[in-house]
């Protein structure tokens, strides 16, 4: 079924091949001399070795123009012969034999010369590819052909896009491709009607053609552009503050899940817990470690990593309340400066044990990307996860503590200790087991953030002031007001972003904390009771 | 007079006299030995010594605030560094032209971001008094601003702590940025004289070691003399039971906010004899890890004597330069072990050590107020 | 001739025990190198391998003999990232262990703190890291490049091969991007860019939320202009930034963003699929193609025990500073440091993009500028370079202050800011000479 088509399309490019030579060459080009002709072409010429190959219908061609287009076509020195390099880490590189696709084993780098290529060709290169995808069986490779193709066409494919547009059988790639060629219309030849087409479309690259049309010279050109650039905005407008509303929710998840597990050691027990952001550190750097162990999956290792990272940072959460906080019982500001001193040790500790640089997490494929609402508006995959990972964490909790027995006794052991030990509950027992939870809740943010920055010994300290801001302005012990404090502070700050700027931005918020404690100085849900006396 | 009773007291003698004979032996080491004399102090030595007095004088600012009032201040290096930008504010007028750019007026940074004119702040810096008066003033309005919001409205407790926190974070985010004027990320530097002398010189260097051992000895005073006024009483105890000395009549807030002013001065000084001698001063002060550092040299020292905050922080400072040369991987281990083990095993620091063995050799003579600083705390 | 030799040996063994016992004595010891660079803090991440690499660069050297019959002696202190503790600890390593050279600092922070310490002791200072210019020092090295050797050429190469005609300069707020990118805003000025085609934001440090600013930059980059962005973004702000665009669906065909400040040590710590086709500009990347390079690579490997380790711009400038001024001293025939600091100008060594730097009058060095793309294995494919070396210029010709001012440290100038224009040498200059006589 496909292949009349492609052959279709290799003629229709053999024959709209600018440069006649190089066409009359490619009639009877063999593998090799279109590789080599790939190889040694100056910059001018790489477009049309480029598609010599993707028309000479090899059946690696394709894996040839991809390999091109990752850097991945190399020679080698001695023999001249074109490989395909299956793995460019380190100083020996896999390669494998282009033509066969037979590995040949490891090969120094030394003795490589790499085929370069440029944006400039890859981008030539994304089009021929876009190209080659639109005869695809798969709609949504060719939706997604036909997307890349916005703002690529050229003179050389124009007239096959158009032709594929009355061929191509579902609605929505076919308005995508009529957008494509509505772009090219509108910036090469000046098109009139093309502008109608366009007025519709939110994509950057409509209104980037729109907004070169309304620098021509010709007034009703100008005007038509205008009046579509006008609609296009009204729809920007609506776009851009749910973009923002998404922004703030982001920042704002991220902000509870870093202080989450410090209102539960911190507003629950008492603890000033400083080697807080080392906790989610530790959880960051399991987060690492799991992919490490198993290379290739990131997915798997990063769903793995949540318990393992709650349970990293349980355990070491463990080892400080048994080793330093214990003994400082009803000395709050004095845990403040052992815990202090810890998080100084496990900097250095993974400073040395591990490095002192950043380490590489791997955003799995179904995280990266965004989730197109339309083409203004897309929010970001690793974003979403994360918002829905806090509100998970956040409820699981909740449930804990109002539902089991364990936050039964927390709460108990808070309010009154003396009496909850009169009714048998084991307060020391308690007091692990808050603990650790909370620094496991720690190790959870920690596995969250290593999709959202970098993971090395800086982590905590970036985030260990935010968590005690919010757990302060939210109340202390209360963990609704850490949930309601994260996102409004969250959603503050990307709201005077775009206005302030982001240092400013972050003052602003700084100075509003200051001045909100001194109007509620419990926060914005204080403890009632007792227990607030603390 | 509040200020010459502690001068009575034996403590306060003998810290004085350990810091005059310390301040004469050094100098007399300094400048009567050669080179080469392994007793010879260098002019480097000067130099780290005066910038562990300066931290002394910090550390004894915290203390009073925490020890006697009970407020973990955990922005007091946002008072340093303010009083560390009013002298670097004043060292940068003195440049004068000879800048590297020449310019009569404007410093360096602000001809290299092609600024126009002085910013209306930077006014009257090229003035000694105005600007010795700034290093008083500034860092005391911050203080009385800020804690007659905070106080007035009974912000106490770890919530003062944290907002302390805030103040001195949300400070460093502005000077850090190059439209505040004062040389954003590399502050201000480059200084080349101060009064006339040339900071480049081991005359001037010696000189302001011992400015400041004469700063820290009459801060130290002061607060002495603050502590054993009636005063002090009032505001050990608002630190004891906050809520029981304001059913007593006393104005609590008045008490705590004449008592952070005059810390945050202190902090402002020590902050203004620092600078000259490190030779910059960058918003890195302002950073809340900094803070946390001075509470940790007076908690190791011991909270609440004042002799025992400036122990803390000469000790401290001296270990971190000690291991940052010996050995330069370890020194955090190092550092993080040695807060650990002081918050847990030593509660009353150094001073707390010192004054048990005292009291174990002659019984029962030690100072009464031993046992309300553990309980403070709580 | 042989007289003549006799004579002048006669005089240097006078000249030695007219000096006394201790200088003898110093000469015995081994050579002391002073290594200025964070172990700890937050830039310990970059600093760490400067360290490295020069106890490597000793190592070899000890191994091929040492220097003027001497032994080299690495001293290695801790400035823990404190820019204060840098003065001090720049004091501790000339006043204390009388090291007679440095090889150090990082941010221009460290450098303008340690600048005063070095010119008051004389010491001797090789700065390894591209930054902002507008600084000749009597007694510092720059052997990073200045933005002439960097932001200028990857600008030009958008330009004209790639045709951007829209700028979005994105910088943290600090010292260096500002000047980079006043001195890019003149220029693009100057090459008719008009001042709405070109967009300017600062972010603190270690920002790590960028997904206002990137909405931004694709809003901007929707004008009808190819866009490019021109990044000064530092170290750890990087990965959010790069995250955010690979997510945000900003690919490099669509925006490309060249990079000065991100290197194959940042990459490494980057998932670097999403971005391949960004670009960075720099005078040297691992992936160079010479056996110069080669065998740093295997050396560095060697010696660091770590089959990933990477190499990267830094390291070559110290690689090159300490080559320099391992043969500055044979040409001097001592470690003395004024000797040294003549001795230096005009000596050239080779580089590892396998050509050679020359250490120029104004105390920078000779560099080729190369733009690389980002590959999926954390490494740059060279896609351009200059075709010749580009000298350092100490100061801008594109900021109005300094515009006139050259540096030149052979005698008999001997000055780091003189004025063309008004013929005389800039003030502080001029206290140094005063405070020589």
């Amino acid at each position: 079924m496909s292949i009349p088509r492609w052959l279709t399309f290799f003629l229709m490019v053999l024959l709209m091949t600018t440069a006649g030579t190089v066409s009359a060459q490619q009639q009877d080009q063999t593998p090799e001399a279109l590789l080599e002709q790939l190889a040694d072409a100056s910059p001018r010429d790489t477009e049309a070795a480029i598609k010599a190959i993707a028309t000479s219908g090899h059946e690696r061609a394709r894996a040839w123009l991809e390999a091109y287009g990752n850097n991945r076509i190399s020679q080698v020195e001695a023999t001249g012969r074109i490989v395909i390099v299956l793995n460019n880490r380190g100083r020996d590189w896999e390669v494998a034999d282009a033509l066969t696709g037979e590995n040949l084993g490891e090969m120094s780098r030394r003795d490589l010369d790499r085929i370069a290529i440029n944006n400039a060709v890859r981008r030539q290169l994304a089009g021929v590819l876009a190209m080659l995808d639109l005869f695809a069986k798969d709609v949504a490779v060719r939706e997604a052909a036909a997307l890349d193709l916005l703002g690529k066409v050229d003179d050389a494919i124009v007239e096959e896009v158009t032709a594929r547009i009355e061929e191509e059988p579902d609605a929505g790639v076919r308005n995508r491709l009529e957008e494509a060629l509505a772009i090219y219309q509108v910036e090469e030849q000046g098109s009139l009607d093309a502008i109608e087409v366009l007025s519709g479309s939110l994509h950057p690259r409509a209104r980037a053609a729109l907004n070169s049309a309304v620098a021509s010279e010709d007034p009703a050109r100008k005007a038509a552009a205008e009046q579509a650039l006008a609609s296009i905005q009204q729809k920007l407008r609506l776009n851009n503050a749910a973009e923002t509303l998404y922004f703030g929710l982001s920042l704002g998840s991220v902000l509870v899940l870093a202080a989450i597990g410090l209102a539960i050691t911190f507003g629950v027990m008492g603890v000033i817990n400083m080697a807080h952001g080392e906790l989610i550190m530790l959880g960051a750097y399991t987060t690492w470690g799991m992919q490490q162990l198993l290379p290739g999956q990131p997915g798997l290792a990063l769903i793995l990593s949540i318990p393992a990272g709650f349970l990293v940072a349980a355990l070491a959460g463990i080892a400080i309340e048994r080793s330093v906080i214990q003994f400082l019982k009803g000395r709050p500001l004095e845990t403040l400066l052992a815990t202090f001193g810890v998080s100084l040790i496990l900097q250095q500790l993974v400073r040395t044990v591990i490095s002192p640089l950043n380490r590489t997490v791997v955003t799995p494929e179904w995280m990266s990307g965004s989730l197109v609402i339309n083409d203004a508006l897309s929010l970001t995959l690793n974003r979403m996860y994360v918002i829905g990972f806090a509100l998970l964490v956040f409820t699981a909790l909740m449930l804990i503590m109002r539902r089991t027995r364990l936050g039964l006794e927390v709460r108990a052991v808070t309010q009154n200790r003396a009496m909850a030990r009169s009714m048998g509950i084991k307060a020391t027992r308690v007091d692990i087991m808050t603990f650790a939870l909370g620094s496991g809740v720690a190790g959870l943010a920690g596995v969250a953030l290593s999709q959202l920055t970098n993971v090395g010994p800086n982590l905590g300290q970036n985030y260990i002031i935010d968590s005690f801001m919010v757990v302060v302005f939210g109340g202390v012990g209360n963990l609704w007001g850490t949930l309601v404090a994260g996102l409004t502070l969250g959603t503050i700050n990307q709201l005077l972003e775009p206005w302030a700027g982001a240092v400013l931005a972050k003052i602003i918020v700084l100075v509003f904390i200051i001045l909100f404690i001194q109007k509620r100085p419990k926060g914005l849900f204080p403890q009632k009771g007792r227990a607030a006396e603390g | 007079m509040w200020l010459t009773r502690p001068l009575q007291e034996r403590s306060t003698q003998l810290f004085l006299g350990i810091l005059f004979f310390a301040l004469i032996v050094v100098t007399v080491l300094h400048l009567a030995l050669p080179e080469g004399n392994p007793l010879h102090v260098s002019a480097y030595t000067v130099t780290l010594l005066g910038k562990y007095l300066c931290y002394a004088l910090l550390a004894v600012a915290v203390d009073l605030v925490w020890g006697y009032l009970g407020i973990l201040s955990l922005g007091h290096g946002a008072f340093f560094a303010l009083g560390g930008y009013a002298m670097g504010m004043y060292l940068m007028r003195q440049i004068g032209d000879r800048g590297t750019y020449g310019d009569p007026i404007l410093p360096d940074f602000m001809v290299f971001l092609n600024w126009q004119e002085l910013p209306w702040y930077w006014y009257g810096f090229d003035m000694a008094w105005f600007a010795f008066a700034m290093v008083l003033l500034a860092p005391g309005a911050l203080a009385l601003v800020f804690g007659w919001l905070a106080f007035r409205s009974r912000v106490t407790g770890v919530y003062l702590s944290i907002i302390t926190q805030a103040l001195t974070f949300a400070l460093m985010l502005a000077f850090f940025r190059n439209e505040m004027g004062f040389g954003g990320n590399n502050g201000l530097t480059d200084f080349r004289d101060i009064l006339g002398f040339n900071l480049r010189t081991d005359a001037t260097r010696l000189g302001l070691f011992i400015a400041t051992g004469i700063a820290l000895a009459i801060g130290y005073v002061v607060c002495r003399g603050i502590v054993t006024s009636k005063l002090g009483r009032v505001s050990v105890a608002c630190r004891d039971a906050e809520a029981r000395t304001r059913f007593l009549g006393y104005r609590v807030e008045r008490v705590q906010l004449f008592v952070f002013v005059v810390s945050a001065m202190l902090a402002g000084v020590a902050g203004a004899l620092y600078v000259p001698q490190v030779g910059i001063i960058n918003p890195s002060e302002f950073s809340p890890i900094f803070s946390i550092e001075i509470v940790v040299w007076v908690a190791l020292g011991g909270r609440a004597t004042l002799y025992g905050a400036v122990i803390g922080a000469i000790l401290v400072n001296y270990a971190k330069t000690v291991f940052t040369g010996v050995m330069p991987d370890a020194w955090l281990f190092a550092l993080g072990a040695l807060f650990v083990l002081v918050t847990v095993f030593l509660p009353q620091g150094i001073a707390g050590l010192l004054r048990k063995r005292r009291k174990s050799t002659d019984d029962g003579s030690g100072p009464s107020e031993s046992s309300s600083t553990s309980e403070a705390t709580a | 001739m042989t007289t003549f030799k006799k004579q002048l040996a006669s005089v240097v063994m006078a000249a030695a025990m007219g000096a006394g016992a201790s200088v003898v004595y110093a000469e015995e010891g081994p050579i002391k190198v002073g290594v200025l660079h964070s172990l700890s803090g937050t830039m310990a991440i970059s600093e760490t391998a400067l360290k490295d690499t020069v106890e490597m660069l000793i190592e070899k050297q000890n191994a091929e003999g040492g220097l003027l019959g001497r032994e080299l002696e690495a001293v290695v202190v801790d400035p823990a990232s404190n820019w204060p503790l840098f003065a001090e600890k720049a004091r501790e390593l000339l006043a204390q262990e009388e090291v007679d050279v440095i090889f150090g600092n990082w941010t221009s922070v460290s450098r303008k703190s340690v600048l005063p310490v070095v010119e008051e002791l004389n010491g001797l200072l090789f700065y390894p890291v591209q930054y902002e210019g507008e600084e000749s020092s009597e007694n510092v090295f720059y052997t990073g490049a200045a933005p002439n050797q960097q932001a200028i050429p990857a600008v030009d190469y958008l330009m004209n091969e790639i045709g951007v005609e829209r700028w979005v300069l994105a910088g943290t707020d600090y010292v260096y991007p500002r000047t980079t990118n006043k001195i890019l805003e003149t220029y693009l000025m100057d090459q008719g860019v008009a001042k709405e085609d070109i967009m300017i934001n600062y972010t603190p440090f270690g920002h790590s939320d960028w997904q206002n600013i990137v909405s931004d930059i694709k809003d901007f980059g929707s004008a009808g202009k190819k866009t490019a962005v021109v990044s000064t973004i530092n170290g750890d702000a990087n990965v959010p930034f790069y995250r955010e665009l690979g997510n945000q669906g900003i690919s490099s065909t669509d925006i490309p963003v060249v990079a000065f400040s991100v290197g194959e040590q940042e990459l490494s710590g980057i998932d670097t699929g999403p971005l391949v086709g960004h670009l960075a500009a720099w005078n040297y990347f691992m992936s160079v193609d010479s056996d110069a390079n080669y065998d740093f690579i295997d050396e560095w490997i060697e010696y660091t025990g770590d089959e990933t380790a990477v190499t990267n711009d830094p390291m070559e400038a110290h690689y090159i500073g300490f080559n320099m001024w391992v043969k500055a001293v044979q040409k001097a025939e001592t470690t003395d440091v004024d000797a040294v600091k003549d001795a230096i100008i005009g000596v050239t060594v080779p580089n590892l993009t396998g050509g050679y730097a020359t250490m120029m009058p104004n105390h920078h060095i000779t560099k080729p500028v190369l733009i690389g793309e980002i590959q999926d294995n954390g490494q740059f494919a060279v896609v351009w370079e200059t075709p010749s070396t580009v000298a350092g210029d100490a100061w801008s010709d594109y900021l109005p202050g300094s515009r006139d001012l050259i540096a030149d440290w052979r005698a008999p100038m001997r000055c780091g800011n003189y004025n063309v224009k008004e013929g005389e040498c800039g003030a502080s200059a001029g206290e140094q000479a005063k405070a020589a006589e």
